[in-house]
């Protein structure tokens, strides 16, 4: 039975007539499942095969909206049944369906041709966000953490549920725009309520971002969901903290690179350094 | 009338699913409910908004937890991170008793997200029977089962669902959350009585009861959760009240959410189904 739920769709959301050995659906259907006086045993098991791949495409369509602007709905939905294909969900919560999404546009860029590197841009932005919505946090640092340590030897952990993200395209207002333009709703995983098929939705076109670096920290802050631009000194301090470096070595490193010397980078740095502490971006690691 | 040793003998009333589209107006209103129903998975998770919600909720109300992901059913062993999760969210909610479908969902680590229907046969029964005991002895909380709506039978059957039901839970010695509607849905997509399914099954061991609302199709009914409850489920909401007494009950409404007083409003008619049917006794 699992083989026939996991088994694409045809394009008319119906379930395969022909089975993966060449036989008929019918013939494997009629096998385990019983006809009644009004469905056939294929019918039958062809309302598990189309409420699986509603229920995960839902699912996908509802997490995914910068993703599913920015390829079409149809072209998303077939990205989505293939992703689904190598990589069907492995958790037992749908919020960690797209886990690999990132991985399989790397690994099959067809799918997102000609807007290969928008798309992944997009994919992480979007996945950052489920990990800032409900993602482990440690305990915050506060002043008496770190009042005795100085610069080059205190190590600074970022939360688990931060990411930093390079970026080749402003997703991020793209995002907002998107949300705007339809109705923004939060997924519910509800009881064994059944699911209809993807549809096209009906909003204003939003036009795709220009190619233009970005530098983000996505995270939360009073439990609400929110991405930072920052600049490339403030993005390099944070990446060289989150790979364990000291405060100062951080900072030398970030200032090295930089070619704006004629800033004043102490108070620049004091100031950036007490806005990630109120945002409690910070924890002392054990 | 006092409730059973299934539901740890509380007697809860009537329960309302909590749903995101409410929230605000349950944080901001606070209105009067005897308890909410969770879905489990929804909250197992590490920090953030979902378990801030639940925390307020849970100064306010009585929650009992739903889950839709043990999957009791299915051969493979528990995932075991599932289960740390879920007794962490038992033992922040200090949830009276547990529910979970009596079905299978995942294979070889491969998860569906339904509740798929198994074949009744003895041998199952005994294997679930056996899961769900090793569930609640690590969760160290009553296990209720819900029967779930299904849309296929299986050749390899040997017995009728109401019986593999019994067994199950005579077997596990657990409670029943019996799911009305999903019997009235079952009954019609596979002909037979829904009344011989109320009446043949181990009723001291119902611990709470489910309402909704279906779909009907064609050749099939179809369990969406996004309709008031029909007149033919509250029927047999009324006939299942006579048999096992006053049970907690909750009405599920989880697709097209109207409002909260609208939900609300609908599931207080179970109250009246339960007075007039506890007077007449």
């Amino acid at each position: 039975m699992t083989n026939a739920l996991f088994r694409p769709l045809t394009p008319r959301w119906g379930m395969q007539k022909t089975w993966s050995d060449g036989r008929s659906t019918k013939e494997v259907a009629a096998q385990f499942i019983k006809p009644n006086d009004r469905l056939t045993s294929f019918e039958r098991l062809e309302i598990y095969n189309r409420q699986y791949w509603f229920r995960v495409l839902d699912c996908l369509h509802d997490d995914y909206p910068g993703l599913r602007t920015i390829l079409g709905t149809s072209k998303f939905t077939k990205l989505a049944i293939a992703y689904l294909e190598r990589y069907p969900s492995n958790s037992y919560t749908l919020r960690d369906l797209g886990d690999r999404l990132e991985q399989f546009l790397r690994e099959e860029p067809d799918w997102t041709a000609p807007r290969q590197a928008l798309a992944i841009d997009m994919a992480r932005f979007e996945w950052a966000q489920t990990v800032a919505f409900d993602g482990p946090a440690k305990r915050s640092i506060d002043a008496d953490d770190i009042l005795t340590k100085s610069a080059d030897q205190l190590i600074l952990g970022l939360q688990p549920y931060l990411s930093l993200l390079e970026l080749d395209y402003a997703v991020d207002d793209f995002l907002i725009a998107v949300k705007k333009s339809e109705e923004d709703g939060l997924r519910g995983e509800a009881s064994n309520a059944v699911h209809s098929a993807p549809r096209g939705s009906r909003r204003k076109p939003v036009r795709l971002p220009k190619k233009q670096k970005v530098l983000l920290a996505v995270h939360r802050y009073e439990n609400m969901v929110y991405s930072k631009r920052l600049e490339p000194e403030e993005y390099r301090i944070l990446t060289a903290l989150e790979k364990g470096e000291t405060v100062a070595a951080a900072c030398e490193s970030a200032l090295s690179e930089s070619g704006r010397t004629d800033r004043d980078w102490t108070g620049i740095i004091k100031n950036w350094f007490d806005t990630w502490s109120a945002l409690g971006w910070f924890y002392l690691p054990s | 009338m006092p409730s059973n040793e299934f539901n740890g003998f509380t007697d809860y009333g009537i329960g309302i699913g909590l749903r995101v589209p409410h929230y605000r107006h349950i944080l901001a209103k606070k209105p009067v409910v005897d308890w909410f129903e969770i879905i489990s998975e929804n909250f197992m998770v590490d920090s953030g908004r979902p378990l801030e919600v639940l925390d307020q909720i849970l100064e306010q109300y009585r929650v009992v937890q739903h889950g839709v992901a043990i999957y009791f059913g299915s051969a493979d062993d528990f995932d075991r991170t599932h289960l740390n999760r879920l007794k962490r969210l038992v033992r922040r909610t200090n949830t009276p008793w547990l529910s979970d479908h009596l079905c299978w969902g995942s294979v070889d680590g491969r998860y569906t997200h339904d509740l798929l229907p198994m074949p009744y046969t003895f041998a199952v029964a005994k294997h679930t029977a056996e899961k769900i005991k090793a569930a609640r002895d690590f969760l160290e909380v009553p296990i209720c089962v819900e029967n779930v709506s299904s849309y296929a039978e299986f050749h390899a059957s040997e017995m009728t669902e109401w019986e593999f039901l019994s067994e199950v839970v005579e077997l596990a010695d657990c409670g029943i959350l019996l799911d009305v509607n999903n019997i009235y849905v079952s009954s019609k997509n596979h002909n037979f009585d829904p009344y011989d399914y109320v009446n043949n099954i181990p009723h001291h061991r119902v611990g709470q009861i489910h309402i909704a609302g279906h779909s009907k199709f064609e050749k099939y009914i179809l369990d969406t959760h996004d309709h008031p409850v029909l007149d033919p489920v509250w029927k047999l909401y009324a006939h299942a009240i006579k048999l096992v007494g006053n049970t907690a009950t909750l009405l599920e409404w989880d697709d097209r959410i109207p409002s909260f007083d609208e939900v609300h409003h609908e599931a207080l008619k179970a109250d009246k189904f339960r007075e007039n049917v506890i007077a007449a006794r």
